[in-house]
């Protein structure tokens, strides 16, 4: 009689979970060895912004108050209408401007 | 310590085989589940590394801007207010800022003109411009001036790095004399004024005074400025909440779907289990053993996921959300910020939820009679 040797289920899971967290660990590894040199990578945005004097990031460029959400003033997004509805996709990710300091 | 691993293999053994009896219904848990903390996982990715970007890159940003409003809007600022204010007690320099919007009407695209020290008929575009127009270094690009006679003829001095597109993608950088030419923009104005104060502490005293000296200014302090992409990328609002809320609330329903009930196999199961001897400590075993297999690859599958997702292709399934209706979008590489405190919430939300929902109704199964269980 030939005995065949069955890997078991549970085995293949506990290796599997093994990998996922080996993976897992190699990722926040990484995150870890590239955020020591985050400064480094963003040298060259932040000379920019320091020599140009930036405010802002350049993250939405459709309208004038979403491209610089923290020079814009309170009734930008109501510049067409006082009860004009936000129409630019970004200006529903982008809060109103914080109170302005008196 | 043997008996009990041996003893909590086994169980596994027999989870595993349960789950793969109804193998269609468990892949497609296990598919949905890994979408759902594959999209909460790369939300939280995407936006700390964005928090932790916007924070370096405007570390050096200006410590206050005033600008000048007239009748509630913004206006240009008198170079003389610029003279008043840098002889208050506490600013150590002022600087009048000159920058505007050009609308490029052959890209569509808004471009942000700034202004440096560079020798006139020159401009630094970032390489967001670069792409949208075509156009490299010494190359010439032509902008319509707004006195509608001569365009101005500009030559590239140099295309910006790929790597400060966060910061720079749409700037057209151009000396002063170009800039006013292009806007017919008035001698002896700025759009507003940078300054940068002695002490940082004594900042909302100066705000104060400037706006006591010049009633129309409006003075934006640091602090705000890097307050509004803190809450940009705030867990409780803007992009999180928007985004968030359905992934949420799908994952909670899914949950409780699970909680709320056996299919009547299930109960059938539990039944045959009990009478050939299970306790219920061993059927709750076995049914947290099913949650936990489920869950946790779940998990495991939906951050590595997300990890690649966000910072080895920069989150490409969040650009059109992002993009909306804008023409020149900035293509960047996010450096990774991961923050643990956040995963171990996400883990804790998602893996021990879906763990319990699968025990509670168990639990209730495998305390009444094998009998019953077994009829109903």
């Amino acid at each position: 009689m030939i005995k065949t040797h069955r890997i078991r289920k549970s085995t293949v899971f506990l290796v599997l979970t093994i990998v996922n967290v080996m993976a897992f660990s190699l990722l926040m590894l990484h995150a870890r060895s590239v955020q020591g040199r985050a400064g480094e990578l963003l040298a060259s945005s932040s000379r920019i912004a320091r020599e140009l004097q930036l405010t802002d990031l350049c993250l939405f460029t459709e309208a004038r108050y979403t491209r610089h959400p923290a020079m814009g003033d309170v009734h930008a997004a109501f510049q067409d209408h006082p009860i004009a509805l936000e129409h630019f996709p970004s200006g529903s990710l982008v809060p109103a401007p914080l109170p302005l300091v008196r | 310590m043997n008996r009990t691993i041996e003893r909590h293999k086994n169980i596994l053994e027999f989870s595993l085989s349960s789950l793969l009896r109804r193998k269609t219904k468990n892949a497609s848990l296990l598919a949905i589940y890994t979408l759902i903390v594959f999209a909460i996982a790369s939300l939280l990715f995407f936006l700390s590394a964005m928090k932790r970007e916007a924070l370096l890159i405007l570390k050096d940003a200006p410590d206050m801007v005033v600008q000048r409003m007239e009748a509630g809007r913004q206006d240009l600022v008198p170079l003389s207010y610029a003279k008043e204010i840098a002889a208050l007690r506490g600013v150590r320099e002022v600087k009048p800022r000159l920058w505007g919007y050009y609308y490029d009407s052959p890209s569509g695209g808004n471009l942000t003109v700034m202004t440096a020290e560079m020798p006139a008929g020159f401009i630094k575009i970032g390489s967001g411009v670069s792409r949208l127009r075509r156009a490299t270094a010494a190359d010439v690009i032509v902008l319509q001036s707004y006195d509608n006679e001569v365009p101005l003829m500009l030559e590239i001095e140099e295309v910006l790095p790929y790597e400060s597109e966060l910061a720079a993608a749409d700037l057209v950088i151009m000396s002063e004399l170009d800039f006013r030419k292009l806007f017919k923009f008035p001698q002896g104005h700025a759009t507003d004024l940078a300054l940068t104060v002695a002490n940082p502490r004594e900042l909302s005293t100066l705000a104060g005074k400037i706006v006591d000296k010049f009633p129309d200014a409006r003075p934006i302090l640091k602090s705000e400025m890097l307050r509004t992409y803190d809450s940009i990328f705030d867990w409780r609002g803007g992009m999180m909440l928007v985004m968030m809320i359905a992934a949420v609330l799908s994952f909670i329903i899914f949950a409780w779907d699970r909680a709320t009930g056996l299919s009547a196999e299930e109960r059938k199961e539990i039944g045959i289990l009990k009478s050939i001897g299970w306790e219920t400590s061993d059927v709750l075993l076995l049914k947290f053993w099913e949650g936990a297999v489920i869950s946790l690859s779940a998990f495991f599958f939906g951050v590595i996921a997300a990890y690649v997702h966000v910072y080895f292709f920069s989150a490409p399934l969040f650009q059109p959300v992002l993009k909306g209706w804008s023409v020149l979008y900035p293509q960047f590489k996010l450096v990774p910020a991961v923050d643990t405190y956040q995963l171990g919430v996400l883990f804790f939300l998602t893996v021990a939820p879906y763990t319990f929902a699968t025990i509670i109704p168990c639990w209730r199964a495998a305390t009444i009679d094998p009998d019953a269980a077994m009829r109903s």
